[in-house]
């Protein structure tokens, strides 16, 4: 699948919030990358920046929040400094977002046909009864049925999943090169979780398209991604194969989250959890932002680990004492 | 549904007989009526003749029964003033004023939502905080005041528009109007600004408050990131959004337009039901003081009732619960 | 208990915030939030000016408007900073009767700022105690009066002014009753909102449960709670107050000729403006613009500072 040019690039991007009570760096210095056609799969605690990361990709950081730094390649073209116009034409053609709470992201007022022609009108120059079979297509692909009465309803009368999916279709509609999912299935019911997640995935491996799975939930990741990344405080603090991370965690933090995944393996014991909170962005500590809550952790934890490859060269990780031969 | 209109229907009705009782009782009762509303150079005979005629002699119960089925016939009096039924002298100044309700409130829809669309989506702007200094001092000043000051500059200093009058008037369908002659609209003009001066802070406010809250929200968001201009992300999600609340308080507002018609009407001496009950109150007309009184509270309790059926027509989620429920 | 704890944990989140200046009474943080518009200050201060001049009125005024010994109609519509017959200058100039216009808007303002704030207080003490028992009692008490509050706020309050006026007549005692009655619901509502939340709390279950008296819950537990929503409505409705009094005198139906309000000077000026004498209803004009405008910046603030939900 590998190609020259990965479909996405993020180099030591910044993100802050500029507020009141000080500087919040939200995102602060994270590089990855998304080959096409890869599912990668970006995991954290709430407040550890992932979901500020896809905004920041799609352009769409609100004020006070600024992208204050580095580089995003989208298909080799730096749109960092794009113009709004620019941006707004790959948002929803290229580079395409699905929403934490399905609930939210339709508008109320709105008929489910005036919001899905309109995304289509938005891209190709079509009449209304093109983009109107379009949207009618998008939905029967996503698993609603009846979807030309359905398109006639308001969203109020779906159900959360029905809506997540409707938000899939639009999503779909362009056929995107590149898809950032912010926890999509996080506000719905298991069993709900498990076809979204299915169709997500298998409508990405028929297109070719690139995905970035933001997620809280490593489980999830596990049986999706490609690749993943592990956010924590802003920084990405080990990324690698889906099976290197999962299989041989690094990172004390990593190695804590799969601790606390309850698992077959390990039945009858306690799950482990991590303690203590995730650091305020307003204040953070100095050094590693993990070190308060580490095990590990020494006096050289007060500065700055730099990114490491002490096992493989592509399973990297932010960390003076990373669990190198520890795991498995 | 129908079962809620039969209710409001009924707290309608209830609102209007209680509100009958109260200025029965406000203008009747308090102080001798006969001194009211019998003339002074009448004689003990006709004095006599005129309280049995009138049924002063009758006990309170009796008589607010009377004025109540005097009432519902159509009778609320006869003007002292005018020597002309209260109900008719009324009703011949209400085109006048709805007339000017009507203009302040386009006004404010107008002018309102616009500036208050515009100082929601860039609340930093100069442009918007003039916008919102503007509709502080919307609130703050009292419509009297306003009035004056534009009659000032306007009609005095700068001599463009007439202070005062309705102008010339064409008739459209039977009633005199002023807004389809020249003259009269220049006349409607300054009326009109002054009535809707706080309608209109009202609106830049309900509006810059709503937009504030609904460009916050997922849906605007989510429509930005399917790539929308932004354009139509305003006009349409935003807009379409606010509009119904918007609407519905400004409906509502109606009738205080209506209300303060009084102080307006007064200024430009603007010859609606404001003007006329103003006279009446310092004539001690209280013929026609009763009459409007009771044609104003109807009218308010007509309009809020028209207000919430539309707005339960107008918004799909509230349509839906009254289907299901 | 639970106050205390709240304290502590209020305290433990100012000594984290990291810009939160420490070692403040709440008072004084209060003033510091409040003093970070400047806007507001400025209003503060012209309010407390005019408050100052309203009580001074009888001893800084240059003359006694009223005193029928010193006015002479042949005064009367002097432009601004001519000398009258006694030789004072009328520096904003006199009005219809030969009064210097600017002991006339002192003794206005006195009237004004009297009737609005003794109109307001009569009204809060009302609105409270109806509030608290509403939201105290609740059950149908609370229906009742809250069908009452409801039924008159769907009513604009000039046109309740207009009925009680259309009834009482002119006076002072019948207007300061009419803007009573018109301001009441206002108070009364917003207390029992707030009562109402701070009444599901724990410790006034706590305070009901250790057989505290009815008064002593409402007034040593309730009350305080609802004090900061009733400052603000209190200086928003002041500043209503005196502009629907000015409005009713303005219209004639409010106060008697013999106590002149800002009100009634700006309508005894309005028929001399259109000949240009534009000094006799403009000056009252402006000094009541003042004074409401004043009140609104004040409370506009106020209602930034003391409002939880926006409490940074």
């Amino acid at each position: 699948m590998a190609s020259n040019t990965p479909t996405l690039l993020v180099e030591d991007l910044k993100t802050y919030f500029y507020t009141k009570a000080g500087v919040a760096k939200a995102v602060d210095g994270v590089s990855f990358s998304v080959a096409k056609g890869e599912v990668l799969g970006l995991v954290g605690e709430s407040g550890s920046g992932k979901t500020v990361t896809g905004f920041s990709i799609i352009g769409l950081v609100d004020p006070p929040g600024k992208v204050a730094g580095g580089r995003i390649l989208f298909n080799g073209e730096d749109i960092t400094g794009a113009s709004e116009e620019r941006m707004r034409r790959l948002r929803g053609s290229r580079i395409a977002m699905i929403f934490q709470d399905p609930m939210m992201t339709l508008n109320p007022v709105l008929r489910i046909d005036t919001q899905m022609i309109e995304a289509v009108q938005a891209h190709d120059k079509v009449d209304r009864k093109t983009a109107f079979e379009r949207s009618r297509d998008a939905l029967g692909q996503v698993g609603i049925p009846s979807p030309e009465e359905r398109l006639k309803a308001y969203p109020h009368q779906f159900s959360g999943g029905m809506r997540q999916r409707v938000a899939i279709a639009i999503a779909l509609l362009h056929k995107p090169d590149l898809i950032i999912a912010d926890e999509p299935t996080t506000a719905l019911d298991v069993t709900i979780q498990g076809q979204i997640l299915y169709e997500v995935q298998k409508l990405c491996r028929e297109r070719g398209m690139s995905l970035i799975w933001i997620t809280h939930d490593l489980a999830v990741v596990a049986g999706l991604a490609d690749a993943i990344c592990v956010m924590y405080a802003g920084r990405i603090v080990e990324t690698g194969a889906i099976a290197q991370v999962i299989d041989q965690p690094l990172h004390p933090y990593t190695h804590g989250l799969i601790g606390s995944v309850p698992s077959h393996n390990r039945r009858g014991q306690p799950l482990a959890q991590i303690p203590g909170m995730a650091p305020s962005l307003l204040n953070m500590p100095q050094g590693c932002a993990f070190h308060p809550r580490c095990p590990r952790a020494d006096a050289k934890c007060l500065e700055i680990p730099g990114v490491t490859t002490p096992r493989q060269p592509d399973h990297r990780v932010r960390c003076f004492h990373p669990h190198a031969g520890a795991a498995a | 549904m129908s079962v809620y209109i039969i209710r409001r229907l009924l707290q309608a009705v209830l609102v209007v007989a209680a509100m009958s009782v109260l200025v029965f009782a406000g203008v009747f009762m308090i102080g001798d009526p006969a001194d009211i509303l019998i003339s002074d150079d009448a004689d003990q005979a006709e004095r006599q003749r005129l309280i049995e005629s009138l049924g002063l002699d009758l006990p309170v119960h009796m008589q607010y029964l009377r004025f109540l089925a005097k009432a519902l016939q159509g009778d609320l009096g006869t003007s002292f003033v005018f020597n002309e039924p209260a109900l008719l002298l009324i009703l011949d100044r209400m085109p006048a004023t709805l007339e000017l309700a009507f203009s302040a409130l386009l006004l404010a829809v107008v002018f309102g939502i616009p500036l208050g669309m515009w100082a929601g989506l860039k609340p930093d702007s100069l442009a918007s905080k003039s916008i919102m200094a503007g509709s502080i001092l919307g609130f703050s000043l009292p419509t009297f005041w306003v009035g004056i000051m534009i009659i000032m500059i306007f009609a005095v200093m700068l001599g463009w528009l007439p202070s005062g009058g309705r102008g010339t008037t064409r008739e459209l369908f039977g009633i005199d109007v002023s807004f389809l002659t020249v003259d009269g609209l220049l006349h409607l003009v300054l009326p009109a600004v002054n009535l809707a001066l706080l309608k209109i802070s009202l609106a830049v406010r309900l509006t810059r408050a709503g937009t504030r809250e609904v460009i916050h929200q997922d849906y605007v968001k989510f429509a930005r990131a399917k790539g929308l201009h932004p354009r139509r992300i305003v006009l349409v999600h935003v807009l379409k959004n606010i509009l119904i609340p918007v609407i519905t308080v400004l409906g509502l507002e109606f009738g205080s337009l209506i209300a303060f018609s009084v102080v307006t009407e007064t200024v430009f001496a603007w010859p609606g039901m404001g003007k006329l009950i103003i006279d009446s109150i310092n004539q001690l007309d209280r013929p026609v003081v009763v009459a409007y009184l009771m044609i104003t509270v109807c009218m308010f309790i007509v309009i809020n009732l028209i207000v919430d059926l539309l707005y339960s027509l107008l918004d799909p989620r509230v349509r839906l619960q009254d289907v299901k429920g | 208990m639970t106050a205390t704890a709240d304290v502590k944990e209020l305290k433990g989140v100012a000594a984290e915030a990291p810009l939160a200046v420490k070692d403040q009474t709440p008072f004084r943080r209060f003033l510091s939030d409040f003093a970070e518009s400047k806007v507001a200050v400025a209003g503060f201060f012209g309010f407390l000016i005019i408050v100052l001049i309203a009580i001074l009125a009888p001893w800084i005024s240059p003359t006694n408007p009223y005193d029928l010994a010193t006015v002479d109609i042949l005064d009367s519509r002097l432009p601004p900073g001519e000398s009258m017959m006694t030789g004072t200058v009328a520096w904003l100039g006199t009005d219809g009767l030969g009064r210097d216009m600017v002991s006339a808007m002192f003794y206005g303002l006195r009237i004004s700022l009297g009737v609005g704030a003794a109109s307001g207080l009569v009204a809060l003490c009302i609105g409270v105690c109806v509030g608290l028992a509403s939201a105290y009692f609740g059950g149908r008490v609370d229906t009742v009066i809250m069908r009452i509050v409801d039924l008159q706020l769907s009513f604009p309050a000039i046109l309740i002014a207009l009925v009680l006026l259309a009834t009482l007549g002119k006076g002072v005692d019948k207007i300061i009753i009419a803007l009573i009655v018109v301001q009441w619901a206002y108070y009364a509502r917003t207390v029992r909102g707030s009562a109402l939340v701070e009444r599901s709390k724990e410790y006034v279950e706590a305070a009901m449960c250790l057989g505290l008296s009815h008064n002593r819950v409402v007034f040593r537990h309730l009350l305080p709670n609802v004090m900061p929503p009733l400052i603000v409505v209190g200086t928003v409705q002041v500043a209503h107050a005196i502009a629907l009094e000015a409005t009713l005198s303005f219209l004639g139906i409010g106060l008697p000729v013999t106590e002149p309000s800002l009100g009634l000077l700006i309508s005894n000026g309005f028929e001399y403006m259109m000949s240009g004498k534009y000094w006799i209803s403009i000056f009252p004009g402006v000094a009541l613009l003042v004074t409401i405008v004043s009140i609104n910046l004040v409370g506009d603030r106020l209602r930034d500072v003391l409002n939880p939900r926006l409490a940074r």
